[in-house]
């Protein structure tokens, strides 16, 4: 009782709003339950969810596989499959603490071969299947993946020379990272596709999965490095101090002071980054790539299944969430300590 | 000492020559490929006839003999428009949730806890193609048109409401007159506004709750009246930790107002793209529009920091 007039009574503005609000779930929420649940349909059955009034889940059921795998071979399934979780595997180990050591580098390397053989294949009794026929979740995690792990060093790098003192480097610095934030991804998305190959010598070629890839670590270069600077701005003058007079260089004060202090603090604002990240990957729809996203829009393009896009999208923003929020609440669960 | 001096004048030089081999490389490169390919450079294509239709136009006349430029003027206003119209619409909803996160009522504050978690961890893309199939597959055809309020009018050719001295009425297939927001204008607001206001929401919040209880019972001590303390003691305080942080949401917003392009809404980078396919110059329409919204970027900060120096000042 108490509660509830502290929390849902507590003055008349407070009461008019719980009850204007008890009002609108009272009209919105059975027509919803109707919709998502009791009328909807379940089986993979176009012509039932046409005649249903309710969701069509049943596009789900039918579409699961090419959603999750795109167009890779339907026997091979397996392959991405496992190779998704092992991705998701390495992920959970390096946000635990205890694995915050030099060799969880070495069981990255390994993964990622693992990863590598099961998707190329080519050995092992793996038929080979060659990249363009990557598609669906695995490959939205790999672009992050890849995407992040390239782009950190590149982020060190450009956070140190924007905190240089030496004003040509900084200037590059601070070119590049404004330069790629002043801009939209999708147009560097438009320039990695069809500038980077005029780029090159020619004869040689790069194929769309990488050039995607390029563009992406280059943009998450710009937004890491200001996250890195953040977290080097937070150390206190002191520790440069003290660096300073017992001696040490340029690199040794950085890379055993500064630097391994600063990561340290910047955790959470970098797992916000690599969130942002997960989400942005998804723009690659617009360059004919085929994400998570991009083999929904394609399942919904068969003729008996038009129509379905609400279901389709909820299915795909699900998905999305579970990662994110996942990922949001470790930050925050790190925050906190 | 000087040793030191050489040293950095050293790899100040090393940087700036790294830098400018590899532009050379890629202009190089790029120089002979263009040659090759026989793809013609320079702006003056600007001049020529675009001779292609653009869906929507918001405040300009256009039509498929005018010329590039023009077509990529429209796309300019039009990429205004929609962000200007969505930073009013995103603020204000922002605002309102993140004072409802703080409120003591327990539905309220779930309610707007839930909206952010559920926007702010979902691609815009994925809310955008949500949105367009909820207002293409799910609203009615214009003669079983949903009327909300009175005189508006929700349907899957687009939302229609009354202005002062004209009121959208059904005449065949279709409602004339009024104002009317096309699905791709709808979907591409409500998408970036819904988006960018779980973020401003937070904002707020962190915003309000930077300013600490003394402050307002400070103020009361001093005799203010709330409104006084208010207006004088803990909105300028709670300015100065909110504009910095908004003004990258505005920057954010007008950027994602981008993902038009897959849509179908001919905001900038859609318009520049159909250009780049019919000429072929890729460079200039890119250029094109990262110089646009790099102008857009810097005038929001130059603004932003012209504001900031102003509160900081009271």
């Amino acid at each position: 009782m108490r509660w509830l007039r502290e929390n849902l009574f507590g003055g008349w503005a407070s009461s008019t709003a719980t009850i204007f609000l008890l009002f609108i779930l009272w009209k919105a929420l059975p027509p919803l339950v109707d919709w998502a649940f009791l009328d909807a349909v379940w089986r993979p059955d176009a012509k039932a969810c046409r005649a249903a009034s309710g969701a069509c889940w049943g596009f789900i059921a039918e579409k699961h596989r090419f959603i999750l795998f795109g167009t890779y071979p339907y026997d091979e399934h397996w392959r991405p499959a496992a190779a998704s979780v092992l991705l998701i595997g390495l992920w959970i180990v390096s946000a635990l603490r205890s694995f915050w050591r030099w060799w969880l580098a070495l069981v990255w390397l390994a993964g990622l071969a693992v990863i590598g053989l099961l998707m190329w294949g080519g050995g092992l009794g793996l038929p080979y299947v060659e990249n363009e026929r990557w598609g669906g979740l695995i490959l939205t995690l790999l672009l992050t993946t890849f995407g992040i792990a390239a782009a950190f060093p590149l982020a060190i790098a450009l956070a140190l020379a924007r905190r240089s003192s030496m004003p040509l480097i900084q200037a590059l610095a601070v070119g590049f990272i404004e330069l790629v934030r002043g801009v939209p991804l999708i147009s560097l998305l438009f320039m990695a596709s069809v500038m980077l190959p005029l780029f090159l010598p020619q004869g040689m070629s790069i194929d769309k999965l990488l050039r995607a890839q390029i563009a992406m670590i280059l943009f998450a270069a710009a937004y890491l490095a200001e996250v890195v600077r953040g977290g080097l701005q937070a150390i206190p003058k002191h520790q440069y101090e003290a660096a300073d007079a017992l001696g040490l260089s340029y690199f040794q004060k950085t890379f055993s002071v500064v630097l391994p202090q600063a990561l340290r603090i910047s955790v959470p604002p970098l797992v916000n980054s690599f969130i942002a990240f997960l989400k942005d990957t998804s723009l690659v729809v617009v360059i004919g790539l085929f994400d998570l996203l991009s083999t929904v829009k394609v399942a919904l393009n068969e003729p008996a299944w038009t129509g379905f896009g609400v279901e389709a999208y909820v299915f795909a923003a699900a998905v999305y969430f579970a990662f994110c929020f996942s990922m949001s609440l470790y930050s925050r669960g790190l925050e906190r300590r | 000492m000087d040793s030191r001096k050489a040293r950095r004048i050293a790899y100040q030089a090393a940087a700036v020559a790294v830098a400018v081999l590899c532009a050379g490389y890629l202009i190089h490169n790029t120089v002979a490929n263009l040659e090759d390919r026989h793809i013609a450079s320079g702006f003056s294509f600007l001049a020529r006839e675009a001779g292609f239709e653009i869906g929507e136009s918001a405040f300009l006349r256009y039509s498929a003999a005018d010329s590039y430029s023009r077509a990529l003027v429209v796309g300019v206003v039009n990429t205004l428009t929609v962000s200007l119209i969505g930073i009013v619409t995103a603020t204000a909803l922002g605002s309102a949730v993140g004072l409802f996160r703080l409120s003591k009522n327990f539905l309220l504050r779930t309610l707007a806890g839930g909206y952010v978690e559920f926007i702010r961890n979902s691609p815009l893309l994925v809310q955008l193609f949500f949105w367009y199939a909820v207002i293409t597959e799910v609203l009615p055809h214009p003669r079983a048109a949903l009327e909300p309020l009175p005189g508006w009018f929700l349907t899957n050719r687009g939302i229609f409401f009354p202005v002062p001295g004209s009121a959208p009425v059904l005449e065949g297939f279709n409602f004339t007159g009024g104002m009317a927001l096309s699905p791709e204008f709808a979907t591409l607001l409500v998408g970036v506004s819904v988006y960018t206001a779980a973020f401003i929401a937070e904002i707020v919040r962190a915003g309000v709750l930077a300013i600490g209880r003394s402050q307002w019972d400070a103020a009361h001590a001093l005799g203010l009246t709330r409104r006084q303390a208010l207006r004088h003691v803990v909105l300028p305080q709670a300015l100065r930790v909110i504009v910095p942080p908004m003004a990258g949401q505005y920057l954010n917003l007008t950027k994602n107002s981008s993902l038009a392009v897959a849509i179908g809404y001919p905001d900038l980078v859609s318009i520049a793209n159909t250009t780049i396919n019919q000429t072929g110059q890729a460079i200039e329409g890119i250029t094109l529009i990262m110089a646009v919204y790099l102008t857009i970027s810097l005038s929001i900060s130059a603004l932003m920091n012209w504001y900031n120096a102003r509160v900081a000042r009271r």
